[in-house]
């Protein structure tokens, strides 16, 4: 029971992480219908931002942790946010009406670019990160086995809470969420009726990097340690949720990311960490052959 | 230069904003180990990013004079450009000399480019142009395949160039069999490697645990990889083209991983070594023979000398390539064929016209995985060694590139693309570093600039009504 609740414990922060960049994959597939395969290097991208931040933090002499946090988290946010903006207006907006599988394509040579960009610029060796919270709280104790939340866990989950609360706001009430999901819903018309699709597209993607970002600094300051690598995986777990989910969908994007992350941490546990990667991979061929639409997703309309 | 030079300036210096916002972090900021103890430091690089950001400023002016059609302050930007790139001028790295001076080459092609295009639209309405440029296809192949068959006997046929040479027409093959896949049957596939690891393993342990050779094997490799091309493809080849290529990818890793971790078959992360090499009617390319056996040497009655496994291995190569080709080309004319091209334009179409799209869609990606089957175990038999790091996505990465770069569809593009892009950075070792930037960035740049390929070639195989100097090939 003990292992159990702290198997839960640890899944649910990674969920947290995963269910993050789940949104940027599911938001810009639901506006564009394109996967956007660079998206785990944005993820890769935030987290390198935010080490340096820390460390620019340090050197300016800020000691408390809550405000080096919040500094970072904006600035690793905004300067995340143009990686998005640029990539879209670069790799992508050219691409639209050209034949399908162009924007797929750009955006994995997009993908490898940035990869390989950061690791000429920054190098390929792990970078460690350093504990900029410790401590935790212990819940209780039964088999000899004391079941801990971390600060960090708790900060992870609450930070994942209000961003997604803030966000299915933005998305539900504002101006920007109406547009989006009209272009979501027929581009031509939302043009024609004064939508500046352009526009939308682009803050689509300054909204998913920046969810990015946060995503890669809680990754930052979970594992601590963090390398030009870590996008390519993380990428595709999180589209692996947003497929789960049911790619589209808000929603879908956090339970697939809660499922993914559960799956991840309990096959690790209770089978064997050496396969867990090939659990999640199975898991998004399986979902792809017999649920293509997800677990919240519609069915998609083949239209002539 | 006209009442829009302030626009373009203004657009210009957004575009270097940008960029510094980009490299501000990431590019000004170098974190670096401090020795053993904890935490990092940095090495500021400030001066680079100067230079990158004015380099990016200029560029972008470069090219909003040559799409606004000013040719001379395009062309004498991108020229100031490329000399600064090409000059001894100390920059404060040798990437920024190639960044400058590629931004420079850019310039200047997208200034001259109008010019040339309409010239070869010109050549092209006349019908003895049109034949003049299938013909000069056709020509080029040919001296393309004779030049690689004298190659060896040539004085240029030293070591170094024998070992691109091979490693060239590795790709190329690769090129060649994702094309069926890619370019003809338009699936988009991310896991090709796989079955290159399929074909490599197979040879790998049926040569060192059952002892059969090189010649043995390679169709059972390829039968290997077909079969796994079959039992992979037949759930997933029912869903669209982006999810496909994502599934592609989650096999491939699949396949990489269970490659590293099942230790007892696989030999796990340490991989398969003293894997024999391929014979000559039984002759070893070797200094000494095993027991019972004969050298190469000993055979021909030839000094040995080490270049011999190296030519032997390059002609295997080149064969299996070029029934590779052979065989594309065929099958382009067959109804299988047309039925692949017919699925990449129009799926919707094909099904009611009466093709079954499962199958047709699975022959195309079982034969794509056969020709890797082939090109790994060849592999295998040339490094004598496997191990799953052979195999990561980013070696899929780069055959699609090929394909890409070489127009998909195209058989003449692969081969150039290789060349391009396998035998540059390999011949100047300093581009090396640089080598998969530069993929990444001219994957992108052809979807944006020319996304059907550097050879466009996306004509059918077969018409109905033959067009004067009509087919491809």
């Amino acid at each position: 029971m003990a292992y159990f609740s702290q198997q839960l414990i640890n899944a649910i922060t990674l969920g947290a992480v995963y269910g993050l960049i789940a949104i940027g994959y599911t938001m810009v597939y639901g506006i564009i219908g394109m996967i956007n395969f660079a998206h785990g290097e944005i993820f890769m991208i935030g987290a390198f931002i935010s080490l340096i931040g820390f460390i620019i933090c340090g050197l300016l002499g800020i000691g408390s942790a809550p405000v080096a946090i919040l500094l970072v988290l904006l600035v690793a946010m905004a300067f995340t946010a143009v990686y998005g903006w640029a990539i879209e207006r670069v790799a992508y907006r050219p691409l639209r009406g050209s034949f399908r599988l162009a924007p797929l394509i750009s955006a994995i040579g997009m993908s490898v670019t940035l990869q390989n960009y950061v690791q000429l610029t920054q190098g390929a060796r792990p970078k460690p990160g350093g504990q900029i919270v410790s401590g935790g709280y212990n819940l209780f104790s039964a088999d000899g086995f004391d079941v801990r939340v971390t600060w960090l866990q708790i900060i992870i989950v609450v930070v994942t809470i209000v961003l997604m609360a803030s966000f299915t706001w933005v998305i539900a009430r504002t101006q920007l969420g109406r547009q989006q999901r009209a272009c979501e819903q027929d581009m031509k018309m939302a043009a024609l009726l004064g939508v500046n699709v352009d526009r939308t597209i682009s803050l689509t993607f300054v909204v998913g990097a920046a969810l990015a970002a946060v995503a890669g600094m809680l990754f930052l300051m979970y594992y601590g340690v963090i390398d030009f690598f870590i996008g390519f995986l993380a990428g595709i777990k999180a589209f692996t949720a947003a497929v789960l989910g049911g790619i589209g969908s808000m929603p879908g994007a956090m339970l697939g990311g809660l499922l993914i992350g559960l799956i991840e941490v309990f096959w690790a546990g209770y089978f064997s960490s050496e396969y867990k990667d090939v659990a999640v991979f199975g898991i998004l061929v399986l979902v792809l052959i017999f649920r293509p639409s997800g677990l919240l997703g519609k069915p998609e309309i083949e239209k002539v | 230069m006209g009442p829009r030079l302030p626009m373009l300036l203004k657009d210009a210096a957004l575009t270097a904003f940008v960029a510094a916002a980009l490299g501000l972090f990431i590019v000004g900021f170098r974190t670096v180990d401090v020795g053993s103890t904890k935490g990092l430091a940095f090495d500021y690089q400030f001066v680079d990013l100067a230079v990158a950001v004015v380099a990016i400023f200029v560029g972008r002016l470069g090219l909003s004079f040559a799409a606004d059609g000013q040719r001379w302050p395009a062309l004498v930007l991108g020229t100031v450009l490329g000399v600064i790139g090409a000059s001894p001028v100390r920059l404060p790295s040798s990437f920024l000399h190639w960044f400058v001076g590629l931004a420079g080459l850019l310039i200047i092609a997208r200034t001259l480019w109008p010019s040339a295009e309409q010239a070869i639209d010109q050549a092209k309405r006349f019908p003895q142009g049109r034949r003049f440029g299938v013909a000069g296809v056709r020509w080029l192949a040919w001296i393309l395949l004779a030049a690689a068959v004298i190659l060896p006997v040539t004085p240029l046929g030293d070591q170094k160039t024998m070992d691109l040479g091979v490693l060239i027409l590795t790709y190329v093959m690769l090129g060649w069999g994702l094309n069926i896949v890619v370019g003809l049957a338009g699936l988009l596939d991310l896991g090709y490697v796989a079955f290159y690891a399929v074909g490599a393993y197979s040879y790998a342990l049926l040569s060192t645990q059952w002892g059969l050779g090189f010649w043995a094997v390679l169709p059972l490799a390829g039968a290997f990889a077909a079969t796994f091309g079959l039992v992979l493809g037949f759930p997933v080849l029912r869903l669209r083209g982006d999810y496909l290529a994502i599934v592609t990818l989650g096999f491939g890793e699949i396949i990489r991983l269970v490659l590293i971790n099942w230790v007892d078959l696989t030999n796990g992360p340490a991989g398969i070594g003293s894997i024999p090499g391929p014979t000559l009617f039984g002759a070893v390319f070797a200094e000494k023979a095993p027991p019972g056996g004969v050298t190469f040497a000993q055979m021909m009655g030839v000094p040995f000398s080490g270049t011999q496994r190296l030519v032997f291995l390059y002609y295997i190569i080149l064969g299996l390539a070029l029934i590779t080709n052979l065989f594309a080309l065929r099958l382009r004319r067959l109804p299988v064929g047309r039925a692949w091209e017919a699925l990449r334009e129009d799926e919707t179409a094909c099904r009611a016209l009466g093709i079954n799209p499962t199958n047709t869609k699975l022959t195309a990606f079982a034969i794509g995985a056969m020709f890797a089957g082939f090109a790994g175990s060849f592999f295998a038999a040339k490094q004598r060694f496997v191990s799953p790091e052979s195999f990561v996505f980013i070696e899929s990465a780069i055959i699609l590139s090929i394909v890409v770069l070489g127009g998909m569809g195209s058989q003449i593009g692969v081969v150039l693309a290789a060349v391009l892009l396998i035998g540059l950075p390999e011949w100047f070792r300093d581009l090396g570093t640089y080598r998969m930037l530069a993929f990444g960035l001219a994957m992108v740049l052809i979807m944006v600039f020319r996304p059907r390929g550097l050879i466009a070639h996306r004509e059918p195989s077969v018409r109905l009504h033959a067009r004067a100097g009509g087919g491809g090939g």
